[in-house]
């Protein structure tokens, strides 16, 4: 780099564009805040998905699926599980794992209550009904 | 070294070498589990692995930043750490917490954990990345209050170089977005929203200006030039960083409720979010090139270019390679993003972690560098790691390319399990490539216990 370009200008420029950039974000993530209403699906936020939602975490589901995209890709997308399978499949599914066929991925048994299993579909009904701009591409997620 | 207060460094290097290899037995695990699926069920359930793997990696990388740091500071400012007694009490407070978080993690069933650590006070663990307990997390930010306060101390008592101010302002960033990891509301897609501000501002965002700082504070230690070109790069670097990173925060707003506006700012930011990488990359040969002495440590040399390349590899190429939203919008969640985030990972945050022990540690044990025979030791760690990990990401990008198709992209989409059926062959390579990177680690620890002629430090 050329003498005339200091050090000092290049840390202003550090600062000047750091605070610009971060004010910009900070203006869309307020407009954001404004826009999810129309998109997030809270109004269907009930005490059952509440609870479903905190099964989910307090069972690392996570550590294995993944949701609208995020976590891990061990086993499949449960974005669009409630549309692929239905509130009845899900619920026979959680209850017969593990499957012990050989060789094969294996998801543990949690021992969960019927109210438990109602919940967690709850959860992952109200997953599948926010707008994420039509993603993932099909129905297999 | 130069204060004898720098010594606390050295605890906080080892440990983060043995986190290191625990999380990469770890990694070895899971491999295994994607192709052997019920290998080590039930004692072992992938979650458990992986929440182990992943938090094994933030753990051992932030026992790395403030070894650096310990070490870093003191010689930058001219002066003794504020107080190595705090800096010594936090280790031991550190390792024992993670220690018990994983043994936790291990022994117990996750939701039992949970309960018997008060997440039903404030419910915070089940989240990616964020799966430690409520008091663990309080851990952390006492730790990182109590460092971020010896560390400022220290520094406002001496001398206050830009390297060491991008330090610390890098630390303070980190400890700050931190705090997002308690907020976790029932909508999920706030939730998901606010997760990023802990995850996309660490490692996109205030993480690449401790990269920036340690790189440079090596550089100017093993090639001598001037501290005024070095740190006029570094701000360089370090704005292309956020101008490009915080914007392109919007990557990660896609797909997840979050309005469709985000897809043009997303795409356009962090497609440029490679510069700062290739920035790196040209300023660590750059000043190699130019160096003014030739310091007898090659290998942390090495370490140096090494993290300039493979962060832009890892981070700026295989990045880029899925951040555009139309192409995203078949990657999302896919072994793509397993690829991109493996070698990111090592390129930036573990090689220069790795670089800056290359560094330090011999002179932490009184020498300026170690003997060449330990040097080409680790000189072949260096190379059968990171070879590894080029294959790692190869395969898992053959696999998510793969996976794609048969998922999403054919007139025939089929199911999850069925893709994965079908793409086994790279998993089992990955898994190769895997125990070739462990082979790399194991030849890296050895490195330094062989002995040989050095010379004192000076």
């Amino acid at each position: 780099m050329s003498g005339t370009f200091t050090k000092s200008m290049a840390r202003n420029i550090f600062y000047g564009g750091t605070v610009f950039f971060a004010l910009l974000f900070l203006a869309l993530s307020f407009d954001t805040m404004k826009e999810l209403p129309k998109r997030d699906n809270r109004a269907n936020l009930t005490e059952s998905v509440i609870a479903g939602k905190k099964l989910w975490e307090v069972n690392n589901c996570i550590g294995c699926h993944s949701l609208l995209g995020e976590g891990a890709y061990f086993a499949p997308e449960l974005g669009n599980v409630y549309p692929r399978r239905g509130p009845e499949f899900i619920k026979a599914w959680i209850q017969a794992m593990p499957t012990g066929a050989p060789g094969r991925r294996q998801m543990p048994n949690f021992g969960f209550t019927d109210k438990e299993l109602d919940d967690l579909v709850a959860f992952l009904k109200y997953s599948s009904e926010i707008n994420t701009a039509n993603w993932p591409p099909n129905i297999e997620g | 070294m130069q204060y004898k207060s720098q010594a606390v460094a050295k605890p906080y290097f080892i440990a983060a070498i043995a986190l290191f290899t625990g999380q990469i037995l770890f990694g070895l695990i899971m491999g295994l589990q994607y192709v052997i699926g019920d290998f080590l069920f039930p004692a072992i359930p992938f979650n458990i692995a992986r929440m182990v793997h992943t938090n094994l990696l933030i753990v051992w990388l932030l026992f790395g930043f403030m070894g650096a740091a310990y070490y870093l500071i003191p010689e930058e400012a001219e002066t003794e750490l504020f107080s190595p007694k705090l800096a010594l009490a936090m280790f031991w407070i550190f390792l024992v917490a993670g220690a018990l978080t994983i043994v936790g993690y291990l022994a117990l069933p996750y939701a039992k954990l949970a309960e018997l650590t008060g997440n039903d006070l404030l419910a915070t663990m089940g989240r990616e990345f964020l799966e430690q307990p409520l008091i663990t997390k309080i851990g952390i930010v006492i730790v990182a209050l109590a460092f971020l306060f010896n560390i400022t101390m220290t520094m406002l008592k001496g001398r206050k170089t830009s390297i060491s101010l991008v330090l610390t302002l890098g630390l303070w960033g980190l400890a700050i977005f931190f705090l997002f990891s308690f907020y976790n509301p029932h909508n999920l897609v706030l939730d998901k929203f606010f997760w990023w501000w802990v995850v996309h501002l660490w490692v996109e965002g205030v993480w690449e200006l401790i990269l920036g700082a340690l790189l440079a504070f090596v550089l100017i230690k093993v090639t001598g030039v001037d501290r005024e070109v070095i740190e006029k790069w570094l701000y360089v670097i370090i704005t292309l960083a956020l101008v490009s990173g915080i914007i392109g925060m919007g990557h990660h707003y896609f797909w997840i409720g979050t309005p469709e506006y985000w897809q043009w700012w997303g795409s356009i930011f962090s497609a440029l979010e490679p510069i700062p990488f290739f920035a790196m990359t040209v300023f660590a040969f750059n000043m190699v090139n130019r160096r003014r002495r030739d310091h007898p440590n090659k290998a942390a040399t090495l370490w140096a270019l090494g993290t300039g390349v493979m962060s832009f590899l890892g981070a700026g190429v295989w990045g880029f390679l899925h951040t555009l939203a139309p192409v995203n919008y078949y990657t999302h969640g896919t072994q793509v993003t397993a690829a991109h985030g493996h070698m990111a990972f090592y390129g930036a945050y573990a090689m220069v972690v790795l670089c800056m022990i290359s560094y330090a540690m011999p002179i932490l044990r009184g020498r300026a560098a170690n003997s060449a025979k330990a040097q080409v030791l680790e000189m072949w760690s260096f190379w059968l790691m990171t070879v590894s990990m080029v294959f790692i990401t190869l395969f898992l990008t053959a696999a998510g390319i793969l996976q794609v198709w048969l998922q999403r992209f054919s007139d025939t989409p089929i199911s999850f399990m069925a893709a994965q059926d079908q793409i086994s062959l790279f998993y089992w390579m990955r898994e190769g490539a895997g125990v070739f990177f462990l082979i790399g680690l194991l030849v890296y620890i050895t490195s330094f216990f062989v002995k040989g002629e050095t010379k004192a430090a000076a």
